[in-house]
């Protein structure tokens, strides 16, 4: 009889969900204590892909720091180079021409549909559906493909440079793009009749992770994590940064603050990007797409051949790089997975004293454990597709 | 929203008075000093208070000045949605002493002390689990402080003759290369101040 009695005592069972599992994104480490398949306590063990990020940009200039805001978030690649540009910008006190203003507002919603096509296919099919990554894929191609067509390169861009951006887009470049977005709603049609009343899908995603308001306060999400618990709240219209003010848009946001209302939310936000998008495309002005005085950017190739001036500013913008004044900034922006931050302390030399990366994921990362608290096993893979993390900004 | 940025300073110097160094409004954008030991009551009131309602904690970091006495600083930024108002809540803390956490007051606090504990060793008393966040597991040392060398102390390979993981010292084929590229023209202040030292041991 005793021994009956010790082999119905119930034990929680702790498991390791990752480093390497399909549906933690990358390389999330989870370690989960269930009871039964009921999760009692999950303890993420982040940093797997920690590159240090923000020590090296404290060894480069502000130029050589540029690209490792492409690696973090390589989803959407741009988005975070804006906010590097911008805090240099605010610091330094430098003028954007409008032209860039609307080829940055233009690349940033092209990133937000790169990184929502990729998080809400990707989380169909970690609960099942394998369709929708394939259709969303070959939209992200596209994409990838303008991307390719102004930096020269599918991701790691490079593109947004301090005062503007790096290159001129071409008009046939700038008429693909009008054409894209005469065809991408159709995509999201198509992807949303595979979605959006799919019992399965809806099953596993509705009712399931739900962030109350006051929670999502306390935790400090931002985002489609607050966006999709009912709160209207996007830096895009309440900060509003290059030229955002000047076009119309609307936020979208989800009623209960489950898997499903995040889906939904970022389905409408894609839709709103194409929105902006063609406004871009229609508003876009002539102009330089780079500030001109010299001291941030450098001279045109052509000038570089005929005027020592210009030949020197190129040199010292290469090796010594530019100067930023002295002073602590705070710049965000509204990144495809939320308030993305950089708070950059200058000594007024050419090398950033402190450049602290606020990455969304990390604060949403960071409340899985008490999002999964209670829920089943196989949720924790529909809470954190949800949640859109991408390990490269969270670990930095 | 510069005036009411003023208008918010002054209401909080009057209402935190003791608890606050200094402030300032700098890039429109304002800044807090606080004593590290009260910080906690002042994320409070900054939450909870009527005209504030900075009720999110978007980032906690440190910052490192080697060449002051009390080496860091510890900065907090908050939000407030309500009134679209951002804060900047600085503290500083010598090298060893520990700042108040804040878990208590704001959840999100929790990686971001981890984070800065693991960065810089920033001690976090009260924090119920202060472990190292973004290293190694045993990792040795605090990666971003200014004497931490960029190449870090230890590097890691595969041994084929022990089959596992192995850490050794790290050895760079090239010697790592600091350029100083500040020019001597203008803005390097340390050219005036060498011979200045020249001067003064010739004269000494």
């Amino acid at each position: 009889m005793a021994d009956i009695e010790v082999e119905t005592e119930a034990r929680n069972f702790t498991i390791n969900f990752g480093p390497q599992h399909p549906a933690a994104h990358g390389v999330l480490r989870l370690v989960v204590e269930l009871d039964g398949e009921i999760v009692e306590r999950v303890d993420p063990h982040i940093g797997l892909l920690h590159r240090g990020t923000e020590k090296l940009i404290e060894h480069k200039t502000y130029l050589q720091a540029m690209p490792y805001f492409d690696r973090l978030d390589y989803v959407a690649p741009m988005n975070q180079e804006h906010a590097f540009c911008l805090a240099i910008e605010k610091l330094a006190d430098i003028e954007v021409p409008r032209r860039a203003q609307f080829i940055r507002v233009l690349y940033s919603e092209i990133g937000r549909l790169l990184s929502h096509l990729l998080n809400v296919t990707t989380q169909a099919m970690d609960v099942g559906a394998l369709t929708p990554p394939l259709w969303g894929f070959e939209e992200r191609e596209k994409l990838m493909v303008f991307y390719e067509r102004a930096s020269g390169s599918r991701m790691h861009a490079a593109y947004f440079r301090p005062g503007g951006v790096h290159q001129d887009l071409p008009q046939d470049l700038i008429d693909d793009i009008g054409k894209f977005c005469e065809t991408f709603p159709q995509v999201l049609d198509d992807i949303e009749t595979l979605l959006t009343d799919n019992r399965i899908f809806k099953q596993r995603n509705a009712d399931i992770g739900i962030v109350s308001q006051q929670d999502a306060l306390e935790w400090g999400f931002s985002g489609v994590m607050v966006r999709g618990s009912g709160m209207a709240w996007d830096l895009r219209r309440s900060q509003p940064y290059e030229v955002y003010s000047e076009l119309d848009f609307d936020i979208a946001i989800g009623k209960h603050g489950d898997c499903y209302d995040r889906y939904l939310v970022r389905m409408a936000e894609m839709r709103e990007s194409v929105k902006i998008m063609r406004q871009c495309i229609e508003k876009m002005p002539q102009g330089p797409v780079m500030e001109t005085s010299g001291k941030v950017a450098p001279p045109s190739r052509a000038e570089m051949k005929q005027s020592m001036e210009a030949l020197i500013h190129h040199f010292k913008l290469y090796t010594e790089g530019f100067h930023v004044p002295e002073g602590e900034v705070y710049c965000a922006v509204e990144a495809p997975k939320g308030e993305f931050g950089v708070y950059l302390v200058s000594a007024g030399t050419n090398k950033p004293y402190r450049c602290k990366i606020k990455a969304p994921g990390f604060a949403h990362l960071q409340a899985m454990d008490y999002l999964n608290k209670g829920h089943m096993l196989a949720d924790i893979s529909a809470i954190i597709g949800s949640l859109d993390v991408v390990f490269g900004e969270i670990d930095r | 929203m510069s005036k009411s940025l003023a208008e918010l300073e002054q209401y909080l110097v009057e209402e935190l008075g003791n608890g606050l160094t200094g402030s300032q409004i700098a890039f429109g954008e304002l800044t807090l000093l606080a004593h590290a030991e009260q910080i906690a009551k002042i994320l409070i009131f900054l939450r909870d208070d009527s005209q504030c309602r900075f009720d999110i904690l978007v980032d906690i970091c440190g910052v490192d000045y080697p060449g002051r006495a009390k080496r860091f600083d510890v900065v907090y930024h908050l939000l407030s949605m309500r009134d679209n108002n951002r804060l900047r809540v600085k503290v500083k803390v010598a090298d060893g002493a520990e700042v108040p956490s804040v878990v208590e007051v704001f959840p999100a606090a929790n990686w971001n002390e981890r984070e800065a504990f693991d960065m810089y060793g920033i001690l976090f008393s009260g924090h119920p689990d202060l472990r190292r966040i973004l290293t190694d597991y045993g990792f040795e040392g605090h990666p971003l402080r200014k004497d931490f060398p960029l190449s870090g102390h230890v590097q890691v390979r595969y041994d084929e003759e022990q089959r596992r993981v192995i850490y050794e010292p790290v050895s760079l084929t090239q010697e790592f290369r600091n350029f100083d590229t500040l020019s001597p023209w203008e803005g390097a202040k340390y050219v005036a101040e060498q011979e200045k030292n020249n001067e003064e041991g010739e004269a000494g």
